[in-house]
Order: C-alpha cells, then structure tokens, then sequence
C-alpha cells in the first residue's frame, strides 16, 4: 500500500499543479476560452457530452483492439514465414519497414478510397501502423536461437515444424510481448486516424471524429475533453497490454 | 544394449569456413561400453570431434563412422557445457522433449521420466518447477537426465561439469560413474578437468593444441565401481600427474 503512495502521489501532485496553473494561466492572462478553455469548463463539458464521449471511447477502443488483435496474429504469422526463408526475408523485410515510414495519415485517405467509409478501413489504419512492431520484434525472437539449443533439436532428428512450434515461438514470446506493447499504443493512434477519415456512418462517432468535429465548430472545451479521453485510452490500452504481457512472461518462466 | 556399436573415426580433419583447421589426422575407435575422457588445450578441438561424432558437423577429410542403434532410431546423447534447457519448460517438459519430438505416447513419456528423474537423484517436486529456478549443479542434473532419458547408447559429454564449483563436480562425477556402471552405455567424455578425466574414464586421450590430433592415449587401470576416495591415493595422484604433463607438453 506504502509502494503504491510512493509511486501514485508524486505524477498525482504533479497534476494538481498543473491544473491549478492552468487555470490561473487562463484567467490571469484573460486567454479567450476558444483558444484554451479552464479546466473547470473542460470538465463540464466532459460531464454535458458524457454519453457522446463514453460512446465514441468505446467504438474507438473496440477499433484499436480489433486492429492490435489482427497486428498481432498476423504479425507473428509473418515473423513466421520470415523466420523459415533467408530468402523471403531479404526480398520482403524492405517492405515491411514501408509500414513503418510511410505517414499514415497519408495512406488512410485512400483506404478509404479503397474500402469505404466504416468500421472496416478505420479497423484496417489501426492495424497498419501496429503490425511492424509485431514483425521486427517476433523475426529477432525466432532467430535470435542459441546455437546449442538448435543442435539439439537436430540431434533429436526433430522436423522443421517441431523447431518452429517448439523451440522458435515460445523463445520468441518475450520479444512479441515487447513489439505487442509498442503496438498497442499505435493502435489507438491508428484507430483515432482512421475515424478522421473513415468514421462509423450513421449516428455512431468515433474519438476521431468528435476530435475533427469539435475543432470545426471550434468547441475547444469539447476538443479538450475528447483528446483526454484518447489519452487516457491510450493509455488504460498500453497499461492493460503491458499487465497481459507480464502474466504471460510471468507464467513463460519465472514460476511455476 | 542389443544394438550394434561402433564408432570409428580415420585420419579425419576439420576445416572451417574460414580456413582455419579444426582437428587434423584424427584416428579414434570405441569399444562398447568404454568410457573415455578427451582433453586438450582450450580451442583444440575436442569440442568440435565431438559434434562431429554426434553428426552436427561433417568432417572435410577422413573417414568417421558411428553406428548407435538403427537408422531411425538414434540412440546418441548430447549433453552440452551449457545446461541448455528450454526456460519456458519445467524439468519434467524438459526432460520429455527427445521423446517427445520422437513422437512417443505421453504416458511412456511420464514413467521414463519419472525413472531418469529418480536416477540422476532428482525428487518428484522439482519435476514442476523451470530452469530459472534451479542452481547451476541442479539444471545440469536435469540435462543429464533429459540425456539418459532415451536410454541412449552412445552418450557425448562436452564439458558438461566445467561451470560448477569443485566439490559440485566431484559429486556429479560420482553420480555419473555410478549411473554407467549400472547402464553401461558408452561414453566420451570431454573435459579440461585432469582429476575429472582419470576419475572417470577408462583411457584418457590427450590432443595437441590448435589443429588438434591424439598425441597420448593413456590407460587408466582402476577397477569398478570407483570410490570416491580414490582420488587421495598415490595411485591416482601418479596418473593425474602423468595426464597433466602430457597436457604441457600438447600445450607447447
């Protein structure tokens, strides 16, 4: 309990601080609250548009996660196919590090070209952008075998696909919770830039969509409340998939 | 032990990829249930003699053949210097894994288990836990046992005991001798330990230093079962010092 005051109160000071500056800042420089609203006016209008922002949360959050899910099994279906061909990881790895360069905000307009408006393209951004970590971090973990250990399985005579299931993917787990961490925070980054472009059609708003509609009206209290609610987002995503990783490294070989 | 056994290896040399020679002119021929212990300068080659004889390297000249078991049964043992578990097994995953990859019934996995556990003195409750938790004596206890577990025939030992401390080493040498004299399988056995060698093996081959070849073959009279206390006896102080000079002068 002691642990978690020393490690909860210092960022919790820290932020108290913040908000009391901010609003001082805001109130004793006279900043017209389109520009930067108080604190107090971010909080009401979190509190007025409640159920448009737990809703678009909830669309968003679903977007990423069915986008990290998809990075993640095809990401590791990737590594390996990579992993079994030095051949087809040289003629294919320049192509893989084309995801993670290429601007996704660049390429989401014409997903949707391609695609169409809706769950679909904005899924299909979010898994974009997460997939190269999942690809880099599962290569380096089922190759990066020790020596010994394949000379073994050799000596046992065990087939190419008992190495790659026996020995190459349980080693390569800790890489992958690594590369999945990274990832799951692009997800969110992918699902809100995809709801710029693609959004939910009908009534349904995405956190992107309610963040380029707000700036539009220049509802900035608004505008604030929805990148808080990304943020924390991103954030309880991150912090779910690094507390998922660590009971499965945990169970991978600490304890019984 | 029906099966036939031979290992013969003729004027055999090994040379890398970079050019330099492993091993050079290499003559060495087992007999059924001999236990030989090489040693050499670091770097000379035992190592890689070993691999070979394993199969996990062709040597670039000479003839070696190993006949253990038949062909798609193989009946050699490996263990390596590293303990070499999977850390995301238990012991008991860990030392089912050769039979596992050999597609045997998990059910015959779990008695052969459970007797290599018993022989290499390990207690039921450590069958569940990982490597991690183990010392370093303990785990390479386990990789003896996953070892013995496919009742090899020809087991290949690399410097399985240089990483633990004296008395350690004393002890496994004890329990290894005494698990060969019960099974009688055969053993070579790699080791720059001189009092190890003697201590085990029936002839202690010496090789020179880097490309390495046999320059002594020294036999080791003591009868069986050895008792530890061998090791204090003029005797064995005599051979160890005969071994030890015969390593200066491979050194050279």
């Amino acid at each position: 309990m002691k642990r978690i005051l020393q490690a909860a109160l210092p960022p919790a000071v820290l932020l108290a601080l913040v908000i009391v500056a901010w609003h001082y800042a805001v109130v004793g420089f006279g900043i017209k609250a389109f520009l930067v609203p108080k604190p107090a006016s971010v909080l009401k209008a979190a509190i007025d548009g409640r159920s448009e922002l737990l809703q678009a949360v909830g669309l968003t959050a679903g977007a990423a996660i069915s986008g990290f899910a998809s990075s993640l099994l095809f990401g590791t279906f990737i590594a390996c196919v990579f992993s079994q061909s030095g051949m087809i990881r040289r003629s294919c790895y320049p192509y893989a590090i084309f995801l993670q360069t290429v601007p996704i905000i660049a390429i989401a307009p014409l997903i949707v070209v391609w695609f169409g408006a809706g769950v679909g393209s904005v899924v299909l951004v979010s898994f974009i952008i997460s997939l190269f970590p999942i690809i880099t971090n599962g290569t380096t973990g089922l190759l990066a075998i020790d020596p010994d250990l394949l000379d073994l399985f050799r000596l046992y005579r065990a087939s190419r696909w008992q190495v790659l299931w026996k020995l190459r993917l349980p080693h390569s787990v800790p890489f992958l919770v690594t590369g999945a961490r990274t990832s799951s925070g692009l997800a969110v980054v992918g699902a809100i830039v995809g709801e710029f472009f693609a959004g939910y059609q009908a009534e349904k708003h995405g956190l992107g969509y309610v963040i380029m509609q707000a700036a539009g009206f220049s509802q900035t209290d608004r505008l604030f409340a929805a990148v808080l609610a990304s943020t924390f987002l991103g954030i309880a995503i991150f912090g779910l998939s690094t507390l998922v990783g660590s009971t499965v490294l945990r169970r991978w070989s600490d304890s019984r | 032990m029906s099966h036939e056994l031979s290992v013969n290896v003729a004027k055999v040399e090994m040379q890398f990829a970079s050019g330099q020679l492993g091993v050079r002119d290499v003559n060495l021929a087992v007999q059924r249930g001999e236990l030989i212990s090489l040693v050499g300068p670091s770097g000379c080659g035992k190592s890689t003699l070993l691999r070979m004889i394993a199969g996990l390297m062709a040597p670039t000249a000479g003839t070696l053949s190993v006949q253990v078991g038949s062909a798609n049964d193989s009946r050699t043992a490996f263990v390596f210097q590293d303990s070499n578990l999977l850390p995301w097994r238990t012991v008991f995953d860990n030392i089912r894994l050769p039979l596992e990859l050999r597609g045997v019934p998990f059910d015959q996995q779990k008695v052969a288990v459970e007797n290599s556990l018993k022989l290499i003195g390990l207690k039921p409750d450590d069958a569940t836990k990982r490597p991690r938790m183990l010392s370093g004596g303990m785990r390479m206890r386990v990789s003896l046992a996953r070892a013995l577990v496919t009742q090899p025939e020809l087991l290949l030992l690399d410097e399985p005991f240089a990483a633990l401390d004296d008395l350690l080493r004393q002890l496994l040498n004890e329990e290894l001798l005494r698990i060969w004299t019960e099974q009688h399988w055969t053993g070579l056995f790699v080791t720059h330990n001189v009092a190890e060698a003697v201590f085990l093996s029936q002839r202690v081959l010496v090789m020179s230093k880097s490309p390495g070849t046999f320059i002594a073959d020294i036999a080791v009279p003591f009868a069986h079962p050895r008792d530890p206390e061998l090791r204090s006896t003029p005797e064995f102080a005599k051979l160890t010092g005969e071994v030890s000079r015969r390593l200066r002068e491979a050194a050279r």
